[in-house]
Protein backbone atom coordinates (compact mmCIF):
# COMPACT_ATOMS: atom_id res chain seq x y z
CA UNK A 1 0.00 0.00 0.00
CA UNK A 2 2.60 2.54 1.05
CA UNK A 3 4.84 1.19 -1.73
CA UNK A 4 2.25 1.89 -4.41
CA UNK A 5 1.59 5.31 -2.89
CA UNK A 6 5.32 6.06 -3.01
CA UNK A 7 5.55 4.95 -6.64
CA UNK A 8 2.53 7.09 -7.49
CA UNK A 9 4.01 10.12 -5.77
CA UNK A 10 7.38 9.66 -7.48
CA UNK A 11 5.70 9.31 -10.88
CA UNK A 12 3.72 12.49 -10.28
CA UNK A 13 6.91 14.34 -9.33
CA UNK A 14 8.50 13.19 -12.60
CA UNK A 15 5.57 14.16 -14.82
CA UNK A 16 5.11 17.53 -13.13
CA UNK A 17 8.82 18.32 -13.32
CA UNK A 18 9.09 17.37 -16.98
CA UNK A 19 6.02 19.48 -17.70
CA UNK A 20 7.78 22.37 -15.96
CA UNK A 21 10.96 22.14 -18.09
CA UNK A 22 9.99 25.09 -20.34
CA UNK A 23 9.71 27.35 -17.28
CA UNK A 24 13.43 26.83 -16.68
CA UNK A 25 14.15 29.20 -19.57
CA UNK A 26 11.44 31.73 -18.79
CA UNK A 27 13.16 34.30 -16.61
CA UNK A 28 16.71 35.52 -16.18
CA UNK A 29 16.85 34.23 -12.60
CA UNK A 30 15.66 30.77 -13.54
CA UNK A 31 18.15 30.56 -16.42
CA UNK A 32 20.92 31.54 -14.06
CA UNK A 33 19.80 28.89 -11.58
CA UNK A 34 19.74 26.29 -14.37
CA UNK A 35 23.29 27.28 -15.27
CA UNK A 36 24.36 26.69 -11.68
CA UNK A 37 22.73 23.26 -11.72
CA UNK A 38 24.40 22.36 -15.02
CA UNK A 39 27.74 23.35 -13.56
CA UNK A 40 27.20 21.34 -10.36
CA UNK A 41 26.03 18.28 -12.29
CA UNK A 42 28.53 18.37 -15.12
CA UNK A 43 31.71 20.07 -14.00
CA UNK A 44 31.25 19.19 -10.33
CA UNK A 45 31.31 15.46 -10.99
CA UNK A 46 34.01 15.55 -13.68
CA UNK A 47 36.94 14.51 -11.45
CA UNK A 48 35.09 11.48 -10.09
CA UNK A 49 33.71 10.50 -13.48
CA UNK A 50 37.17 10.79 -15.05
CA UNK A 51 38.81 8.50 -12.50
CA UNK A 52 35.93 6.01 -12.57
CA UNK A 53 35.84 5.79 -16.36
CA UNK A 54 39.60 5.60 -16.69
CA UNK A 55 39.79 2.63 -14.36
CA UNK A 56 36.68 1.01 -15.85
CA UNK A 57 38.42 1.06 -19.25
CA UNK A 58 41.69 -0.17 -17.80
CA UNK A 59 40.08 -3.06 -15.93
CA UNK A 60 38.06 -4.06 -18.97
CA UNK A 61 41.16 -4.02 -21.19
CA UNK A 62 43.16 -6.07 -18.74
CA UNK A 63 40.52 -8.72 -18.14
CA UNK A 64 39.47 -9.09 -21.76
CA UNK A 65 43.02 -8.70 -23.06
CA UNK A 66 44.36 -11.56 -20.97
CA UNK A 67 41.67 -13.86 -22.32
CA UNK A 68 42.13 -12.68 -25.90
CA UNK A 69 45.88 -13.28 -25.64
CA UNK A 70 45.27 -16.96 -24.95
CA UNK A 71 43.76 -17.18 -28.43
CA UNK A 72 46.17 -14.72 -30.03
CA UNK A 73 43.32 -12.36 -30.78
CA UNK A 74 44.66 -9.21 -29.08
CA UNK A 75 43.94 -7.16 -32.18
CA UNK A 76 40.26 -7.20 -31.17
CA UNK A 77 40.97 -5.67 -27.76
CA UNK A 78 39.92 -2.18 -28.87
CA UNK A 79 36.61 -3.44 -30.23
CA UNK A 80 35.84 -5.40 -27.07
CA UNK A 81 36.55 -2.48 -24.77
CA UNK A 82 34.70 0.01 -26.92
CA UNK A 83 31.58 -2.10 -27.34
CA UNK A 84 31.31 -2.81 -23.62
CA UNK A 85 31.81 0.81 -22.72
CA UNK A 86 29.55 2.38 -25.28
CA UNK A 87 26.64 -0.01 -24.75
CA UNK A 88 26.78 -0.63 -21.01
CA UNK A 89 29.61 0.50 -18.84
CA UNK A 90 29.78 4.19 -19.74
CA UNK A 91 26.11 4.99 -18.99
CA UNK A 92 26.16 2.60 -16.03
CA UNK A 93 29.24 3.98 -14.28
CA UNK A 94 28.31 7.56 -14.98
CA UNK A 95 24.81 6.83 -13.63
CA UNK A 96 26.38 5.47 -10.45
CA UNK A 97 28.60 8.54 -10.12
CA UNK A 98 25.66 10.89 -10.65
CA UNK A 99 23.47 9.05 -8.14
CA UNK A 100 26.24 9.13 -5.54
CA UNK A 101 27.45 12.68 -6.16
CA UNK A 102 24.46 14.64 -7.44
CA UNK A 103 21.35 12.65 -6.46
CA UNK A 104 22.41 12.39 -2.84
CA UNK A 105 23.16 16.11 -2.71
CA UNK A 106 19.75 16.97 -4.17
CA UNK A 107 17.94 14.74 -1.68
CA UNK A 108 19.88 16.21 1.23
CA UNK A 109 19.40 19.80 0.08
CA UNK A 110 15.67 19.52 -0.57
CA UNK A 111 15.23 17.40 2.55
CA UNK A 112 16.85 20.06 4.70
CA UNK A 113 14.67 22.67 3.06
CA UNK A 114 11.57 20.59 3.80
CA UNK A 115 12.33 20.17 7.50
CA UNK A 116 13.22 23.88 7.80
CA UNK A 117 9.82 24.91 6.38
CA UNK A 118 11.53 26.45 3.34
CA UNK A 119 9.41 24.32 1.00
CA UNK A 120 6.30 25.42 2.92
CA UNK A 121 7.44 29.03 2.57
CA UNK A 122 7.65 28.62 -1.21
CA UNK A 123 4.16 27.13 -1.29
CA UNK A 124 2.76 30.07 0.68
CA UNK A 125 4.35 32.45 -1.81
CA UNK A 126 2.62 30.45 -4.57
CA UNK A 127 5.98 29.39 -5.98
CA UNK A 128 5.57 25.71 -6.87
CA UNK A 129 8.62 23.81 -5.54
CA UNK A 130 8.39 21.54 -8.58
CA UNK A 131 8.93 24.42 -10.95
CA UNK A 132 11.35 26.34 -8.76
CA UNK A 133 13.50 23.50 -7.41
CA UNK A 134 12.78 20.21 -9.16
CA UNK A 135 12.66 21.21 -12.83
CA UNK A 136 16.13 22.85 -13.11
CA UNK A 137 17.81 20.02 -11.20
CA UNK A 138 16.10 17.29 -13.18
CA UNK A 139 16.75 18.97 -16.53
CA UNK A 140 20.42 19.47 -15.65
CA UNK A 141 20.73 15.73 -14.96
CA UNK A 142 18.93 14.79 -18.17
CA UNK A 143 21.21 17.06 -20.21
CA UNK A 144 24.48 16.21 -18.47
CA UNK A 145 24.09 12.44 -18.09
CA UNK A 146 24.57 11.65 -21.81
CA UNK A 147 27.39 14.21 -22.09
CA UNK A 148 29.18 12.57 -19.18
CA UNK A 149 28.48 9.10 -20.55
CA UNK A 150 30.10 10.08 -23.85
CA UNK A 151 33.06 11.54 -21.99
CA UNK A 152 33.24 8.37 -19.92
CA UNK A 153 33.36 6.29 -23.09
CA UNK A 154 36.20 8.36 -24.55
CA UNK A 155 38.30 8.33 -21.37
CA UNK A 156 37.61 4.63 -20.76
CA UNK A 157 38.66 3.68 -24.28
CA UNK A 158 41.86 5.69 -23.96
CA UNK A 159 42.58 4.07 -20.58
CA UNK A 160 42.07 0.64 -22.12
CA UNK A 161 44.44 1.57 -24.92
CA UNK A 162 47.17 2.55 -22.49
CA UNK A 163 46.84 -0.78 -20.64
CA UNK A 164 46.83 -2.61 -23.96
CA UNK A 165 50.00 -0.85 -25.11
CA UNK A 166 51.93 -1.06 -21.86
CA UNK A 167 50.91 -4.47 -20.54
CA UNK A 168 49.49 -6.54 -23.36
CA UNK A 169 51.71 -5.48 -26.22
CA UNK A 170 48.86 -4.18 -28.34
CA UNK A 171 49.87 -1.34 -30.61
CA UNK A 172 47.90 1.78 -29.63
CA UNK A 173 47.03 2.75 -33.20
CA UNK A 174 45.84 -0.77 -33.95
CA UNK A 175 43.78 -0.66 -30.76
CA UNK A 176 42.13 2.60 -31.72
CA UNK A 177 41.45 1.42 -35.26
CA UNK A 178 39.74 -1.68 -33.91
CA UNK A 179 37.76 0.39 -31.43
CA UNK A 180 36.57 2.87 -34.03
CA UNK A 181 35.64 0.18 -36.53
CA UNK A 182 33.15 -1.44 -34.19
CA UNK A 183 31.36 1.61 -32.81
CA UNK A 184 28.23 2.31 -34.79
CA UNK A 185 25.42 4.80 -34.49
CA UNK A 186 22.96 2.38 -32.92
CA UNK A 187 25.35 1.55 -30.08
CA UNK A 188 26.01 5.19 -29.43
CA UNK A 189 22.31 6.03 -29.54
CA UNK A 190 21.32 3.27 -27.10
CA UNK A 191 24.17 4.12 -24.77
CA UNK A 192 23.24 7.79 -24.69
CA UNK A 193 19.51 7.03 -24.41
CA UNK A 194 20.29 4.88 -21.39
CA UNK A 195 22.18 7.77 -19.86
CA UNK A 196 19.21 10.09 -20.44
CA UNK A 197 16.89 7.60 -18.74
CA UNK A 198 19.32 7.22 -15.83
CA UNK A 199 19.52 11.00 -15.45
CA UNK A 200 15.76 11.25 -15.35
CA UNK A 201 15.49 8.42 -12.83
CA UNK A 202 18.20 9.78 -10.51
CA UNK A 203 16.70 13.26 -10.60
CA UNK A 204 13.15 12.08 -10.02
CA UNK A 205 14.03 9.75 -7.17
CA UNK A 206 16.19 12.26 -5.33
CA UNK A 207 13.73 15.14 -5.77
CA UNK A 208 10.82 12.97 -4.60
CA UNK A 209 12.78 11.69 -1.60
CA UNK A 210 13.95 15.18 -0.71
CA UNK A 211 10.56 16.85 -0.96
CA UNK A 212 8.92 14.03 1.01
CA UNK A 213 11.29 14.40 3.98
CA UNK A 214 9.91 14.82 7.49
CA UNK A 215 11.16 14.30 11.03
CA UNK A 216 14.25 16.47 11.19
CA UNK A 217 17.85 15.51 10.62
CA UNK A 218 17.15 11.78 10.84
CA UNK A 219 14.64 12.20 8.04
CA UNK A 220 17.21 14.00 5.89
CA UNK A 221 19.69 11.17 6.43
CA UNK A 222 17.10 8.59 5.50
CA UNK A 223 15.97 10.47 2.40
CA UNK A 224 19.56 10.76 1.19
CA UNK A 225 20.28 7.10 1.78
CA UNK A 226 17.09 5.98 0.09
CA UNK A 227 17.62 8.20 -2.92
CA UNK A 228 21.01 6.58 -3.57
CA UNK A 229 19.82 3.00 -3.00
CA UNK A 230 16.68 3.36 -5.11
CA UNK A 231 18.62 5.05 -7.91
CA UNK A 232 21.24 2.25 -7.94
CA UNK A 233 18.59 -0.45 -8.12
CA UNK A 234 16.63 1.29 -10.85
CA UNK A 235 19.78 1.95 -12.90
CA UNK A 236 20.61 -1.76 -12.85
CA UNK A 237 17.10 -2.94 -13.65
CA UNK A 238 16.36 -0.38 -16.33
CA UNK A 239 19.82 -0.92 -17.85
CA UNK A 240 19.03 -4.57 -18.31
CA UNK A 241 15.58 -3.89 -19.72
CA UNK A 242 16.78 -1.32 -22.25
CA UNK A 243 19.52 -3.69 -23.41
CA UNK A 244 16.93 -6.41 -23.83
CA UNK A 245 14.58 -4.26 -25.81
CA UNK A 246 17.32 -2.87 -28.08
CA UNK A 247 19.45 -5.95 -28.70
CA UNK A 248 17.09 -8.88 -28.78
CA UNK B 1 -17.65 38.56 10.02
CA UNK B 2 -14.76 36.47 11.28
CA UNK B 3 -11.91 36.11 8.84
CA UNK B 4 -10.69 32.76 10.10
CA UNK B 5 -12.78 30.20 11.95
CA UNK B 6 -11.51 27.00 13.55
CA UNK B 7 -14.35 24.55 14.16
CA UNK B 8 -13.51 21.72 16.48
CA UNK B 9 -10.21 20.97 14.72
CA UNK B 10 -8.46 17.74 15.62
CA UNK B 11 -5.01 16.73 14.44
CA UNK B 12 -2.71 13.94 15.47
CA UNK B 13 0.77 12.88 14.39
CA UNK B 14 1.44 9.15 14.45
CA UNK B 15 -1.11 8.58 17.21
CA UNK B 16 -0.12 11.62 19.30
CA UNK B 17 -2.99 14.12 19.64
CA UNK B 18 -1.77 17.66 19.06
CA UNK B 19 -4.99 19.57 18.37
CA UNK B 20 -7.93 18.10 20.23
CA UNK B 21 -11.09 19.97 19.34
CA UNK B 22 -9.64 23.46 18.87
CA UNK B 23 -12.27 26.14 18.18
CA UNK B 24 -11.72 29.89 17.92
CA UNK B 25 -12.23 32.82 15.55
CA UNK B 26 -10.02 35.55 14.21
CA UNK B 27 -11.76 38.84 13.48
CA UNK B 28 -10.89 40.93 10.47
CA UNK B 29 -8.43 43.70 11.32
CA UNK B 30 -7.46 42.51 14.79
CA UNK B 31 -4.17 41.46 16.31
CA UNK B 32 -4.60 38.10 18.00
CA UNK B 33 -1.85 36.68 20.17
CA UNK B 34 -1.60 32.92 20.31
CA UNK B 35 0.06 31.85 23.53
CA UNK B 36 0.60 28.56 25.27
CA UNK B 37 3.26 26.17 26.52
CA UNK B 38 5.91 24.91 24.11
CA UNK B 39 4.73 21.95 22.03
CA UNK B 40 1.00 22.55 22.39
CA UNK B 41 0.54 22.99 18.66
CA UNK B 42 0.73 26.75 18.09
CA UNK B 43 2.83 26.40 14.94
CA UNK B 44 0.61 23.52 13.85
CA UNK B 45 -2.44 25.78 14.28
CA UNK B 46 -0.95 28.48 12.04
CA UNK B 47 -0.12 25.91 9.37
CA UNK B 48 -3.76 24.84 9.25
CA UNK B 49 -4.84 28.33 8.19
CA UNK B 50 -3.03 28.00 4.85
CA UNK B 51 -3.39 24.23 4.47
CA UNK B 52 0.24 23.36 5.04
CA UNK B 53 -1.41 20.80 7.31
CA UNK B 54 -4.94 19.46 7.08
CA UNK B 55 -7.21 18.66 10.02
CA UNK B 56 -8.11 15.02 10.74
CA UNK B 57 -11.50 16.25 11.90
CA UNK B 58 -13.28 19.60 11.99
CA UNK B 59 -12.97 22.53 9.61
CA UNK B 60 -10.90 25.64 9.08
CA UNK B 61 -12.72 28.44 7.28
CA UNK B 62 -10.97 31.45 5.76
CA UNK B 63 -13.43 34.10 4.61
CA UNK B 64 -16.12 31.43 4.65
CA UNK B 65 -14.13 29.00 2.48
CA UNK B 66 -13.25 25.59 3.90
CA UNK B 67 -9.51 25.45 3.23
CA UNK B 68 -9.21 21.66 3.16
CA UNK B 69 -12.13 21.23 0.79
CA UNK B 70 -11.47 24.12 -1.60
CA UNK B 71 -10.02 23.92 -5.10
CA UNK B 72 -6.38 24.53 -5.96
CA UNK B 73 -7.29 27.94 -7.33
CA UNK B 74 -9.21 29.00 -4.23
CA UNK B 75 -6.30 27.87 -2.11
CA UNK B 76 -3.87 29.93 -4.21
CA UNK B 77 -6.18 32.91 -3.78
CA UNK B 78 -6.17 32.46 -0.01
CA UNK B 79 -2.41 31.97 0.13
CA UNK B 80 -1.81 35.05 -1.99
CA UNK B 81 -3.51 37.10 0.72
CA UNK B 82 -1.36 35.71 3.51
CA UNK B 83 2.14 36.61 4.66
CA UNK B 84 3.81 34.00 6.85
CA UNK B 85 6.79 34.29 9.15
CA UNK B 86 7.97 30.76 9.93
CA UNK B 87 9.41 29.93 13.31
CA UNK B 88 12.69 28.95 11.65
CA UNK B 89 12.79 32.00 9.36
CA UNK B 90 12.82 29.62 6.37
CA UNK B 91 15.11 31.75 4.20
CA UNK B 92 16.55 30.21 1.04
CA UNK B 93 20.23 29.55 1.66
CA UNK B 94 21.52 30.40 -1.82
CA UNK B 95 19.94 33.85 -1.96
CA UNK B 96 21.01 37.01 -0.19
CA UNK B 97 18.73 38.59 2.39
CA UNK B 98 17.62 41.15 -0.19
CA UNK B 99 16.83 38.49 -2.81
CA UNK B 100 14.93 36.46 -0.24
CA UNK B 101 12.77 39.42 0.68
CA UNK B 102 12.22 40.32 -2.97
CA UNK B 103 11.24 36.74 -3.89
CA UNK B 104 7.48 36.97 -3.23
CA UNK B 105 7.31 40.23 -5.17
CA UNK B 106 9.38 38.97 -8.12
CA UNK B 107 7.54 35.67 -8.42
CA UNK B 108 3.95 36.61 -7.71
CA UNK B 109 3.44 40.24 -8.64
CA UNK B 110 3.96 42.18 -11.83
CA UNK B 111 5.76 45.04 -10.08
CA UNK B 112 8.64 46.82 -11.82
CA UNK B 113 12.18 46.25 -10.55
CA UNK B 114 12.33 49.83 -9.22
CA UNK B 115 9.15 49.36 -7.22
CA UNK B 116 10.41 46.00 -5.92
CA UNK B 117 13.71 47.57 -4.85
CA UNK B 118 11.87 50.37 -3.10
CA UNK B 119 9.56 48.03 -1.19
CA UNK B 120 12.35 45.65 -0.24
CA UNK B 121 14.45 48.52 1.08
CA UNK B 122 11.48 49.78 3.10
CA UNK B 123 10.80 46.33 4.57
CA UNK B 124 14.46 45.83 5.47
CA UNK B 125 14.55 49.28 7.05
CA UNK B 126 11.47 48.46 9.11
CA UNK B 127 13.19 45.42 10.63
CA UNK B 128 16.51 47.30 10.96
CA UNK B 129 18.34 45.03 8.59
CA UNK B 130 19.36 47.43 5.82
CA UNK B 131 23.05 46.78 6.53
CA UNK B 132 22.74 43.05 6.00
CA UNK B 133 20.93 43.21 2.64
CA UNK B 134 23.82 41.64 0.71
CA UNK B 135 24.60 38.91 3.19
CA UNK B 136 23.61 35.25 2.85
CA UNK B 137 21.44 33.65 5.57
CA UNK B 138 24.36 31.54 6.83
CA UNK B 139 26.38 34.72 7.40
CA UNK B 140 23.92 36.40 9.77
CA UNK B 141 22.76 35.56 13.30
CA UNK B 142 19.60 33.67 14.21
CA UNK B 143 17.83 36.84 15.30
CA UNK B 144 18.77 38.54 12.05
CA UNK B 145 17.47 35.59 10.05
CA UNK B 146 14.24 35.89 11.97
CA UNK B 147 13.97 39.57 11.09
CA UNK B 148 14.77 38.84 7.44
CA UNK B 149 11.94 36.30 7.46
CA UNK B 150 9.76 38.97 8.99
CA UNK B 151 10.67 41.41 6.22
CA UNK B 152 9.72 38.78 3.65
CA UNK B 153 6.40 38.18 5.40
CA UNK B 154 5.44 41.86 5.45
CA UNK B 155 6.86 42.99 2.11
CA UNK B 156 3.72 42.08 0.17
CA UNK B 157 1.49 43.94 2.61
CA UNK B 158 -0.94 41.02 2.55
CA UNK B 159 -4.40 41.13 4.15
CA UNK B 160 -3.36 38.67 6.82
CA UNK B 161 0.05 38.08 8.31
CA UNK B 162 0.84 35.07 10.47
CA UNK B 163 3.83 35.61 12.73
CA UNK B 164 5.33 32.51 14.34
CA UNK B 165 7.37 33.85 17.25
CA UNK B 166 8.53 37.10 15.63
CA UNK B 167 10.58 38.16 18.65
CA UNK B 168 12.06 34.91 19.97
CA UNK B 169 15.82 35.22 20.16
CA UNK B 170 15.73 39.01 19.95
CA UNK B 171 16.88 41.50 22.56
CA UNK B 172 14.17 43.46 24.43
CA UNK B 173 14.77 46.68 22.50
CA UNK B 174 14.45 45.06 19.09
CA UNK B 175 11.44 43.10 20.34
CA UNK B 176 9.64 46.33 21.12
CA UNK B 177 10.52 47.68 17.68
CA UNK B 178 9.00 44.55 16.13
CA UNK B 179 5.87 44.83 18.27
CA UNK B 180 5.48 48.46 17.19
CA UNK B 181 5.96 47.45 13.57
CA UNK B 182 3.23 44.79 13.78
CA UNK B 183 0.91 47.28 15.43
CA UNK B 184 1.69 49.97 12.84
CA UNK B 185 0.98 47.63 9.91
CA UNK B 186 -2.26 46.65 11.59
CA UNK B 187 -3.40 50.20 12.28
CA UNK B 188 -2.30 51.82 9.03
CA UNK B 189 -3.08 49.07 6.53
CA UNK B 190 -5.68 47.10 8.49
CA UNK B 191 -3.62 43.93 8.30
CA UNK B 192 -5.15 41.15 10.37
CA UNK B 193 -2.33 39.69 12.43
CA UNK B 194 -1.89 36.45 14.31
CA UNK B 195 1.15 36.46 16.55
CA UNK B 196 2.43 33.31 18.19
CA UNK B 197 4.57 34.41 21.08
CA UNK B 198 6.11 33.41 24.38
CA UNK B 199 6.46 37.05 25.36
CA UNK B 200 3.23 37.31 27.33
CA UNK B 201 4.12 40.67 28.84
CA UNK B 202 4.72 42.12 25.39
CA UNK B 203 1.57 40.50 24.00
CA UNK B 204 -0.60 41.99 26.74
CA UNK B 205 0.70 45.39 25.65
CA UNK B 206 0.18 45.44 21.89
CA UNK B 207 -2.47 42.90 20.88
CA UNK B 208 -6.28 43.18 20.76
CA UNK B 209 -7.01 39.69 22.08
CA UNK B 210 -5.09 36.77 23.50
CA UNK B 211 -5.85 33.12 22.90
CA UNK B 212 -4.38 30.60 25.31
CA UNK B 213 -4.08 27.09 23.90
CA UNK B 214 -3.26 24.14 26.11
CA UNK B 215 -3.42 20.42 25.38
CA UNK B 216 -4.80 21.17 21.93
CA UNK B 217 -7.81 23.19 23.10
CA UNK B 218 -8.60 26.87 23.48
CA UNK B 219 -8.60 27.65 27.20
CA UNK B 220 -9.24 31.38 27.16
CA UNK B 221 -9.73 33.98 24.49
CA UNK B 222 -10.15 37.58 25.62
CA UNK B 223 -8.85 41.13 25.51
CA UNK B 224 -5.60 41.81 27.41
CA UNK B 225 -7.26 43.40 30.45
CA UNK B 226 -9.75 40.56 30.89
CA UNK B 227 -7.05 38.00 30.16
CA UNK B 228 -4.82 39.41 32.89
CA UNK B 229 -7.74 39.42 35.31
CA UNK B 230 -9.10 36.01 34.34
CA UNK B 231 -10.05 33.66 37.13
CA UNK B 232 -9.59 30.57 34.99
CA UNK B 233 -7.06 28.48 36.94
CA UNK B 234 -5.14 27.47 33.79
CA UNK B 235 -4.71 31.14 32.81
CA UNK B 236 -3.67 32.09 36.36
CA UNK B 237 -1.13 29.29 36.40
CA UNK B 238 0.20 30.33 33.00
CA UNK B 239 0.43 33.99 34.02
CA UNK B 240 2.16 33.07 37.27
CA UNK B 241 4.67 30.86 35.49
CA UNK B 242 5.44 33.62 32.98
CA UNK B 243 5.92 36.20 35.74
CA UNK B 244 8.11 33.77 37.62
CA UNK B 245 10.30 33.43 34.57
CA UNK B 246 10.78 37.18 34.19
N1 LIG C 1 5.06 17.56 10.64
C1 LIG C 1 5.01 16.99 11.86
N2 LIG C 1 5.13 15.66 12.00
C2 LIG C 1 5.06 15.08 13.21
N3 LIG C 1 4.86 15.76 14.34
C3 LIG C 1 4.72 17.08 14.29
C4 LIG C 1 4.79 17.77 13.04
N4 LIG C 1 4.62 19.10 13.27
C5 LIG C 1 4.46 19.21 14.60
N5 LIG C 1 4.52 18.02 15.21
C6 LIG C 1 4.35 17.78 16.65
O1 LIG C 1 3.26 18.53 17.11
C7 LIG C 1 3.52 19.08 18.38
C8 LIG C 1 3.23 20.56 18.38
O2 LIG C 1 4.18 21.21 17.59
P1 LIG C 1 4.22 22.78 17.37
O3 LIG C 1 5.43 23.05 16.54
O4 LIG C 1 2.93 23.26 16.85
O5 LIG C 1 4.44 23.33 18.84
P2 LIG C 1 4.46 24.83 19.30
O6 LIG C 1 3.27 25.06 20.15
O7 LIG C 1 4.64 25.71 18.15
O8 LIG C 1 5.74 24.85 20.23
P3 LIG C 1 6.91 25.94 20.33
O9 LIG C 1 6.39 27.01 21.21
O10 LIG C 1 8.03 25.19 20.97
O11 LIG C 1 7.21 26.39 18.96
C9 LIG C 1 4.95 18.75 18.72
O12 LIG C 1 4.96 17.71 19.66
C10 LIG C 1 5.55 18.28 17.43
O13 LIG C 1 6.47 17.26 17.67
MG1 LIG D 1 6.13 26.71 17.31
Amino acid sequence: MSFTREVGRTTRVMLASVAAFPSVFRSRDSRRDFGVQLYKTGIGTLPVVTVVSLFTGMILALQVGLELRRFNQEIYLGAAVMITLIREMAPFSCGMCLAACVGSAIAAELGTMAVNDEIAALEIMSIPPIRFLAAPRLLALVVMAPVLAFFCCVVGTLGGGVVGATQLGVNFEQYMASAMSIADVKDLATGLAKAVVFGLVIGTVSVAQGLGTSLGATGVGRATQRSVIISFLLILMLGYMITRVCYQ
Amino acid sequence: MSLVVFENVKKQFSGRKVLDGLSFEIEKGEILALVGPSGTGKSVTLKHIVRLLEPDEGRVLVDGVDVSACSRRELEAIRSRVGYLFQSGALLAWMTVEENVALPLRECTGLSEDEIDRRVAAALDAVELADAADKYPAEISGGMQKRAGLARAIVRESDVILYDEPTSGLDPVTSITIHRLIKKLNRELGITSVVVTHDLQGALGFTDRLLLVKDGRAVECSAPAEFAASTNPVVREFLAAMKGEL
